[in-house]
């Protein structure tokens, strides 16, 4: 006899079930939704500019362009089970899409960047350069590139039912490839060293603090429309549709669906955000480089999401942000421990709290709500008995 | 919905073999439009594995038909667009989503793009109907993993309903259940045969007697009875297979 297949229930994803019933419906109406944008748009254009020096505000533009690839991984990982270790190669498409542009821009018409003069043997700009000369092809790019990437790689993969662990190291053979791919070809690369010294961003010189500043809000203003894309997939059908793919996707293969193509989706939608996450971080950070969208990133990006919880909307950002924020922290006070530390986080989470932090905010709702009744992990508990759950658990 | 189109299934010559094993040996199966057809047998006579070659789960040769369309061949998601729904052994329901998204899900095979991204402005009228049918009308907002095991049985009965499934193949609906669930599945079935066909896998003899319209028996991957319930009972290579069986059914 064929092992049944089952829905599986996932307990680090149940901070993020979708609010069921009146209560929750009561907490998450459009006001309270209202209320929280407003005031994430005055921390992030009042307080932090006033309060923040321009290195720290400069700091946090790096940190919001982390989360922005978070609120990817949450669609993917948290609602989609798609544990995705290798985010950093769309964020590196976009990345070098936005700094070959700014390269360009720099180098004036007709001329090279100056690292092709330095190490290169070239005459002229390489074919696959010339389109990124235009902003009108660049800057699309940064999104559509990556995401005609993830379409191509989820089409082979999702249909082959590739899934948990085997994706997850797939995904991170293809950040190494990148990287490998990038180091290897110097003369068009920049190598190791990436696309670097960045000065101008269409016309806005850089090194100017205002124009810093300008950026910082660009990159504010952008994290805050993912957020506002992402809620809106959590409470659309589809959102619905991915978490039940998510807990049983073979389930919904019998009910008619093709769980492929709801995969192939969330996974396209989290490789454009993690696209405009790199293209806003080149004009911040002055930088793309291989080291910056390769297998530490990308896992360093994860452990973000799985510290603020992956399956809650603000759970990513807030975990990216308070991760890459320690790891600034720590690394000024105490060099050398931080590598230690972020391990031992990620070991705690996934040990002790799979939902991350926001699952600390669901318990105690539950609880301030119904103090007798089911606790979050009680109710995750699996009801049928161990033997028959066959899936490859994604973590 | 469309109108109700009563069809039959049949199954010619089915065989399904895994690694030099035959689970399945030339079952022929006939099941008229609106049947409730019982298919028992001992463990390991190849109920379950039928099923899952009628809904593509598993490789097999032969035939296997619901009206004039041929199901083997055909992927999963395709078979279950053919009208064909199924449930397993235990209740897989989406325990992380509400009874009415279960049902909504179920609902929405034909959606299109645009609608999958907006939300639901008003539960559909075919889920309140499966609501009441399955009597959870109630419990509409309730998570699915917090309902009774029943319960979860009735909602993946009501999301085959919601989906238009026209034949129904339900793997061992009653087991677990208290005597009350039993009889309301039963009557369940008897509703939802009305305008459906539908195929039981069950090893409970008093729930076969009550409510099979038809029984075939499996033994070691074939046919070994087929008929009403008295005839099969009365059937002597059945009462040498089954000996002892009506003791021991699971409770």
């Amino acid at each position: 006899m064929t092992a049944a297949p089952l829905v599986r229930t996932d307990p680090a994803a149940v901070a993020g079930t979708p609010p069921g019933g009146r209560r929750g419906r009561r907490f998450d109406g459009p006001a309270r939704t209202a209320v929280g944008f407003a005031l994430g748009a005055a921390l992030l254009f009042a307080v932090a500019p006033l309060a923040l020096s321009d290195f720290r505000l400069s700091l946090l533009a790096k940190y919001l362009c982390v989360a922005m690839v978070g609120v990817g991984i949450g669609i993917a990982w948290g609602r989609g089970g798609m544990l995705t270790l290798g985010q950093g190669v769309f964020f590196g498409l976009g990345g070098y899409a936005m700094a070959m542009h700014l390269k360009l821009a720099d180098a004036g018409p007709g001329e090279l960047p100056d690292f092709m003069q330095l190490y290169g043997q070239l005459d002229e700009l390489p074919l696959w350069w010339r389109p990124f000369a235009s902003p009108w092809i660049a800057l699309p790019a940064t999104v559509l590139l990556p995401m005609v990437v993830a379409f191509g790689l989820g089409s082979l993969v999702f249909r082959r039912r590739v899934r948990g662990a085997y994706f997850a190291i797939l995904s991170q053979a293809l950040a190494a490839a990148m990287v490998i791919l990038l180091v290897g070809q110097q003369g068009t690369t920049g190598g190791t060293n990436g696309l670097t010294d960045i000065q101008g961003f269409f016309g806005y010189d850089l090194d100017d603090p205002v124009n810093q500043r300008m950026v910082y809000f660009i990159i504010a203003a952008s994290l805050l429309a993912l957020l506002a894309l992402a809620r809106q997939l959590f409470r659309s059908r589809y959102g619905e549709l991915l978490v039940a793919v998510r807990d049983g996707e073979e389930r919904v293969r019998f009910l008619g669906y093709d769980p492929a193509g709801v995969k192939l989706v969330g996974y396209v939608i989290a490789a454009g955000m993690a696209g405009l996450a790199g293209a806003l971080f080149v004009p911040a950070v002055g930088i793309i480089s291989p080291a910056l969208i390769g297998i530490v990133p990308s896992i360093e990006f994860v452990i973000g999401v799985a510290v603020g919880g992956r399956a809650t909307l603000l759970g990513p950002v807030l975990g990216a942000v308070a991760v890459a924020w320690a790891r600034t922290a720590l690394s000024e006070r105490f060099p050398g421990t931080w590598t230690y530390l972020q391990g031992l986080l990620f070991v705690l989470v996934v040990a002790f709290l799979p939902g991350g932090l926001a699952s600390l905010w669901v318990l105690a709702r539950q609880r301030r709500s119904d103090p007798a009744g089911a606790r979050w992990w009680r109710r995750s508990r699996p009801v049928e008995p161990a033997e028959n759950r066959t899936e490859v658990s994604a973590a | 919905m469309t109108g109700p189109q009563l069809d039959g299934l049949c199954v010619r010559d089915l065989r399904v073999t895994f690694d030099g094993f035959t689970a399945v040996d030339g079952v022929d199966l006939d099941v008229p439009p609106g049947d409730i057809r019982f298919l028992i047998g001992p463990n390991g006579a190849g109920k379950t594995t039928v099923v899952d070659a009628v809904t593509g789960l598993v490789r097999a040769t032969g035939s296997a038909r619901f009206g004039d369309r041929e199901l083997l061949g055909r992927d999963v998601h395709r078979i279950a667009r053919l009208g064909i729904g199924r449930t397993f052994q235990t209740a897989s329901v989406f325990e992380e989503l509400t009874v009415v998204q279960n049902l909504d899900i179920a609902a929405g095979v034909t959606r299109s793009w645009w609608t999958l991204a907006r939300r639901r402005n008003r539960i559909p009228d075919e889920v309140v109907a499966a609501l009441e049918t399955i009597g959870l009308s109630d419990r509409g907002d309730q998570l699915a993993g917090t309902l009774a095991h029943g319960q979860k049985q009735w909602l993946e009965i009501g999301m085959l309903l919601v989906s238009d499934a026209r034949l129904l193949l339900l793997d061992e609906p009653v087991a677990g259940m208290s005597h009350e669930e039993r009889d309301a599945t039963g009557a369940l079935l008897e509703t939802v045969s009305r305008d459906r066909t539908v195929v039981v896998i069950e090893h409970d003899m008093d729930f076969l007697r009550r409510f099979a319209r038809s029984v075939t028996v499996l033994h070691a991957g074939r046919v070994l009875s087929e008929g009403t319930v008295a005839q099969v009972q009365a059937d002597p290579r059945v009462q040498e297979v089954y000996l002892g069986v009506d003791t021991a059914t699971e409770a």
